[in-house]
């Protein structure tokens, strides 16, 4: 499964799913020393994809209790024998969120305008909601203590609510929520990677509900097209460019660390990196 | 010495109350005690406040109507993420919840342990997990920096179960799972511990590295019951892997009108050995693979 000359690594053919991993993997670019935890098929291979060509430096975890120098591939490992390096149990991962060392992204179920992240009940009431979901499982802890970032495979006005989110499990730039004596200094969201575009939280004024900026656009996508998908209003960075198609050796590490192609089911319809214009 | 903890999943429930507090060890689809969850699927208990890092025990124990409340910051399968029974009961409003981080989920447990009335943090604030919990509090650090802090309180429990790989009949018990996750911590917030085993023992007699994976002391241990493949269908490494096959089917069990009854006609209304055999058997249990992430 390692054999590299029988994969198809021509840039031309990438998947959507391909270029949102190398758009996920600079998230953790230039962290330094710190644990990358990423969550889901396209977040956990960024993760990796950042480790194996920019950042050797971030610490992983084999998705379940050890660290690896070495990013596990994604599914049944055939003959491959893991290499631990460390010890990570879920109490020690604890620890390290609250020391702050790590960087971590996930797919929440809504975002909004501040960076709220919510993954526990949507519509209906908080006590008979339309939708459970998980819970709000780490993210408030997560969120006020360490780096964060976000997936979305399916940018829309779901994902990107009008209002507040309907259940405020990862905090956010929402200035009312935090009381005098909250500590903030560790709220840092970084990337957004969705289906449409990268963004960030560099816009004019983020503790107003004014913080998600465009960074990049995916090719064929316009930035009307994004905005008319996002239920607040969007900035833009001045240069707005096109998101970075993968390279021939970013498909071919992306393409041995997930060789049964788990990739193909991130994103709806598996389409590809470039699209026919809308 | 005269000291025998050894007692059956049924002794166990007769030791329960409806009411009661009652914490369960493992983590979504890890190491969950399973044969003494569903001993109280048996039972006539209700009522129950069931404190979990919940998995398909919750899902069951809420389909089944036990539940009054739920202190938890999350309930899944991880294979199959979404539980069924849990959503069921959750949109329905059929339970009481106290939906809080994970972290804090720990912190209570270990302010529990220590006999504090809370433990300071910052997970939670500026969330709704304070806006949907007003009994939660906030303190100020005494000190210059003034900080404001959730006061995670103490979640005691009446009685925790736990599931292990080995036992002895004093209650020492080991856990060779790569990762204890917080077990040891239920046992110490808990009045009584009731611990199900997948070997029992007499009296240890360990070498140093078993011994090294003792990791909450007997004296915590109020029983122990031998309960072989006791964490099925969740996994209990390194003895054996979950049962996705069964797992699915416990999941698709809810979209029918009338699932869950038919899933307890053959799975829960019956002896423990009757469900092993019903599982597909030791033999088959005992092959299933620990999960690939």
């Amino acid at each position: 499964m390692n054999q590299m000359t029988t994969v198809e690594t021509s840039a031309d053919t990438a998947t959507l799913a391909e270029l949102m991993i190398v758009a996920a993997s600079e998230a953790w670019r230039d962290n330094g020393e710190l644990l990358a935890s990423g969550i889901g098929i396209v977040p956990r291979l960024g993760a990796s994809l950042a480790k194996l060509t920019h950042s050797p430096e971030l610490l992983m975890t084999d998705s379940e209790t050890f660290l690896v120098e070495e990013p596990i591939p994604l599914g049944p490992r055939g003959d491959y024998v893991p290499k631990y390096s460390g010890y990570m149990s879920f109490d020690r991962v604890f620890e390290c969120v609250w020391g702050g060392r790590r960087h971590a992204m996930i797919g929440p179920t809504q975002i909004d305008r501040w960076g709220q992240t919510n993954l526990s009940v949507v519509g209906g009431s908080y006590e008979k909601p339309k939708s459970a979901i998980l819970g709000v499982r780490g993210l408030p802890g997560n969120s006020i203590n360490h780096l964060n970032s976000m997936f979305v495979p399916n940018h829309g006005p779901r994902v990107f609510v009008a209002g507040e989110v309907d259940m405020v499990s990862g905090v956010g730039y929402r200035a009312e929520r935090w009381a005098p004596g909250m500590k903030h200094d560790y709220l840092d969201l970084r990337l957004i990677v969705t289906d449409l575009c990268v963004m960030d939280f560099g816009g004019p004024d983020k503790w107003a509900g004014h913080g998600l900026r465009v960074r990049s656009l995916h090719p064929g996508v316009s930035f009307e097209q994004v905005q008319a998908a996002t239920g607040f209003t969007l900035a833009r960075v001045d240069d707005l460019r096109e998101t970075p198609l993968p390279s021939a050796e970013q498909l071919a590490i992306i393409r041995r660390l997930d060789p049964h192609n788990l990739r193909a089911t991130a994103v709806k319809g598996n389409p590809p990196a470039v699209r026919a214009a809308a | 010495m005269a000291l025998n903890k050894e007692m059956s999943a049924a002794d166990v429930v007769g030791q329960l109350r409806s009411g009661m507090t009652i914490g369960i060890g493992g983590w979504g689809p890890r190491r969950k005690p399973m044969a003494l969850v569903r001993e109280i699927l048996r039972s006539g208990l209700k009522d129950l406040t069931i404190v979990a890092y919940g998995g398909p025990e919750v899902g069951m124990l809420c389909a089944a109507g036990k539940v009054k409340k739920l202190v938890y910051g999350f309930v899944t399968m991880d294979a199959i993420p979404l539980e069924p029974y849990f959503r069921k009961a959750r949109e329905a409003g059929a339970i009481e919840v106290m939906e809080i981080d994970e972290g804090m989920f720990e912190w209570g447990l270990r302010a529990a342990g220590m006999r504090m009335s809370f433990l300071p943090t910052r997970c939670g604030l500026a969330s709704d997990v304070l806006a949907r919990n007003p009994q939660l509090k906030t303190v100020r650090s005494p000190y210059d920096d003034g900080e404001v802090y959730v006061a995670m309180p103490a979640l005691r429990l009446d009685a925790a179960l736990l599931h292990v790989n080995e036992a002895d009949r004093l209650g020492n018990t080991l856990n060779r799972a790569n990762d204890p996750l917080f077990d040891h911590l239920f046992a110490r917030a808990a009045e009584r511990c009731y611990v199900s085993t997948e070997t029992l023992v007499d009296r240890f007699a360990l070498d140093a590295a078993s011994a090294k994976l003792n990791f909450f002391e007997r004296y915590l241990v109020s029983g122990v019951v031998h309960a072989p493949f006791g964490a099925h269908p969740t996994y209990s490494g390194p003895d054996y892997g979950w049962d996705l096959e069964h797992l699915k089917r416990y999941n698709a069990s809810a979209a029918d009108d009338n699932g869950w009854q038919q899933y307890v006609a053959e799975f829960v209304a019956c002896s423990e050995a009757e469900y092993l055999a019903k599982a597909g058997g030791a033999e088959r249990l005992a092959k299933l693979k620990t999960p690939v992430f």
